[in-house]
């Protein structure tokens, strides 16, 4: 008897009982609908995450003061830091001078110190609370953002210390009523005026990444005009600085660069002893990614567990069918079926049922991902190949390891009790 | 048809096994059948003779003694040798008809032919089930047909593969004498048309009285060889 011939036995009995094997299905279309669904919205959430931390600009370096390591005297830099929490040893405007010296840090191409404070936006009677980014004209370039109107901070603006701002898209949707057009309006920042010069296209981000909710001014305002805070030597303190490195090859020289600078100029002399800290975005994503991808396995394997209880309810109505059978399988083997031909026959209808559980679970995790995503606007899910033939691979073995017992026990049936059980 | 016997036993004995104690069902039984023969075995019940059929059938092996099947010796083949045997040189036929429920009669016929050669196989279920009558019946299951049409099917089934020999246990038991009569004639038609061996195990003297030759076992022994042609002279001269 050959697989084709098998196959078609297996169809025939199975669909002889068809609300049993739906049933028995039951447990394989939950676990293999349930792993795929998993992996798929866990590899969209993986692929947004690299989205958004790739549309902070390419080839950036991020030196933040502190240590992620967050030792007892060294103040403790996360993404705090961009938001402004004070740390004991800052970076200082001096610093990015340095580090804009091309003889000094040759695979730097450009260097954009920010000073980030959260601030009060007022228009009219709309207020805000909202992230002020004090920058050089050089943030643009580095962070890769542009204006939808009007301009970006220009080197004038800088040098005379202007008080102008850029709005972030959803600043300026918010700050003012439709039909205003924000140019040239004047709001107040922490109650001095400035006027609108610009407002930046919609960047997408959400939660700490939220890249509209920002108002930027040019750096040197933000330090005479609204913060006067220096440290003990006099210099103006920065919240970070962007460094736009000068290729992808030269990522690891860069930070090597920036860390000889500012050892020499923080008086350190040991790597252990750093009072900054260099990220990368390779740095983000891997934590980013590990995590997103510990919890996909976590995940997967929580709905792997139902695939095995699928298997058992498997072998479970297999063992009963070959009890129902037996004067079957007595006919069978009267008329010249081999021990091979039982055990093949029962072991397709198990893999068959699994096979076709293992389908329908696809096409429901497919559409369950799909519908779960849509609720989540950027994220997509990751349908990947490898989970299909994973989920539908498992399967196959779910059917044949739980099938194989029933079907040991069918196939070595002695014909003639068989042919008498009633 | 005399150069060699279809079948040839020597001395077969089958003791089952029931716990602690042996149970011996056949204590050394020999005989010979020649191609196209058409013999019954009889005998009281507990006489041994399912477990004869069962040897013959080559669905059991003996405990000792030789069987030879067309010349050659299977007592002690394998399971899947035996079946392959079935297969190709033995069609049965049950008192309970035996067939699939689920399957129609094509399906039922073509049984057999999945397990052995399988070319033209439904081309050969159809001549199968034309040869005993149910040419019409092809697509019908065994709840639809009647007890005579099922057993038929049964024969339709044991005769697809065209082997030598045909073990029919009981045929007419289940059936009324009407189709008891029918089925006897299909089967008795084979053989005289296609030099099959039918071989009967019954208790029913009518069945006895259609065969040649007349096998009595008692308590696992042969009692008695009645050849046919002694009687039919006999019934000529009467």
């Amino acid at each position: 008897m050959n697989l084709w011939e098998a196959a078609r036995e297996a169809f025939d009995s199975l669909s002889a009982n068809l609300l049993r094997s739906v049933l028995t299905m039951l447990g394989i279309i939950i676990g293999v609908g349930a792993v795929i669904a998993l992996v798929s919205i866990g590899q969209g959430v993986q692929v947004l995450v690299a989205e958004q931390v790739q549309s902070l600009g390419s080839n950036l370096l991020f030196v933040l003061p502190g240590t992620l390591e967050g030792g007892p005297s060294s103040g403790r830099a996360t993404f705090s830091s961009i938001a402004g929490a004070s740390s004991p040893t800052p970076l200082t405007l001096g610093d990015a001078r340095v580090l804009a010296d091309p003889l000094a840090a040759p695979d730097l191409v450009r260097v954009a110190p920010a000073f980030n404070r959260f601030v009060e936006v007022v228009y009219g009677d709309e207020s805000r609370g909202t992230l002020m980014v004090a920058t050089t004209p050089e943030y643009a370039a580095v962070r890769r953002v542009e204006v939808a109107l009007g301009e970006f901070i220009a080197s004038g603006h800088e040098q005379a210390a202007s008080r102008v701002a850029v709005l972030g898209s959803q600043v300026a949707e918010r700050l003012f009523p439709s039909g205003v057009l924000p140019l040239g309006e004047t709001i107040k920042i922490n109650r001095v005026p400035f006027r609108v010069i610009g407002v930046m296209r919609p960047l997408g981000g959400t939660g700490f990444a939220n890249q509209d909710d920002i108002v930027w001014v040019p750096l040197s305002t933000a330090h005479n005009r609204l913060f006067r805070e220096r440290t003990a030597a006099g210099e103006a303190v920065v919240s970070a600085i962007y460094v736009q490195v000068v290729s992808e090859e030269r990522m690891a020289s860069a930070s090597e660069q920036i860390a000889e600078i500012l050892r020499r100029r923080h008086g350190i002399l040991y790597a252990a002893d750093d009072d900054f800290t260099i990220i990368n975005q390779a740095d983000v994503l891997s934590v980013f990614g590990e995590i997103t991808g510990i919890l996909t396995v976590f995940l997967a394997s929580i709905a792997a567990i139902s695939l095995l209880v699928g298997g058992i309810g498997i072998m479970n109505i297999m063992l009963v069918s070959v009890t129902e059978r037996t004067r079957e399988i007595g006919i069978r083997k009267a008329v010249g079926a081999k021990r091979s031909d039982i055990l093949s026959q029962f072991l397709a209808e198990a893999v068959v049922l699994s096979v076709i559980g293992g389908g329908i679970g696809t096409a429901l995790g497919i559409g369950g991902s799909q519908a779960l995503t849509s609720l989540v606007p950027d994220l997509r899910a990751v349908i990947s190949l490898e989970a299909i033939l994973l989920a539908t691979g498992f399967s196959i073995g779910v059917g044949l390891f739980f099938g194989s017992y029933p079907a040991w026990r069918a196939a070595r049936l002695d014909p003639i009790q068989a042919l008498r059980y009633e | 048809m005399t150069e060699s016997p279809l079948i040839r036993a020597e001395n077969l004995v089958k003791v089952y096994r029931l716990g602690q104690v042996e149970v011996p069902a056949l204590r050394g039984v020999s005989l010979e059948i020649q191609p196209g023969e058409l013999v019954s075995i009889m005998g009281p019940s507990g006489s041994g003779k399912s477990t004869l059929m069962n040897l013959l059938g080559c669905l059991d092996r003996p405990t000792s003694g030789r069987y030879f099947l067309e010349g050659k010796e299977v007592g002690g083949l394998s399971d899947d040798e035996l079946a392959q045997i079935r297969n190709r040189k033995i069609g049965f036929v049950f008192q309970t008809f035996n067939l699939l429920p689920r399957a129609t009669a094509l399906r039922n016929v073509e049984l057999p032919l999945l397990y052995g050669r399988g070319d033209r196989r439904r081309e050969r279920a159809e001549q199968a089930l034309r040869a005993v009558g149910l040419g019409d019946r092809v697509h019908h299951r065994p709840q639809e047909l009647s007890g005579g049409q099922q057993q038929r099917v049964a024969i339709a089934r044991a005769l697809v593969n065209q082997p030598p020999i045909i073990l029919a246990d009981e045929p007419t038991g289940n059936l009324d004498s009407k189709s008891g009569a029918e089925v006897m004639e299909v089967l008795e038609h084979l053989s005289r048309e296609r030099g099959i061996t039918v071989i009967f195990v019954t208790h029913d003297p009518y069945i006895a009285s259609r065969t040649r030759r007349i096998l009595r076992l008692h308590d696992g022994v042969l009692l008695s060889d009645e050849k046919l042609e002694d009687r039919s002279v006999l019934e000529g001269t009467l």
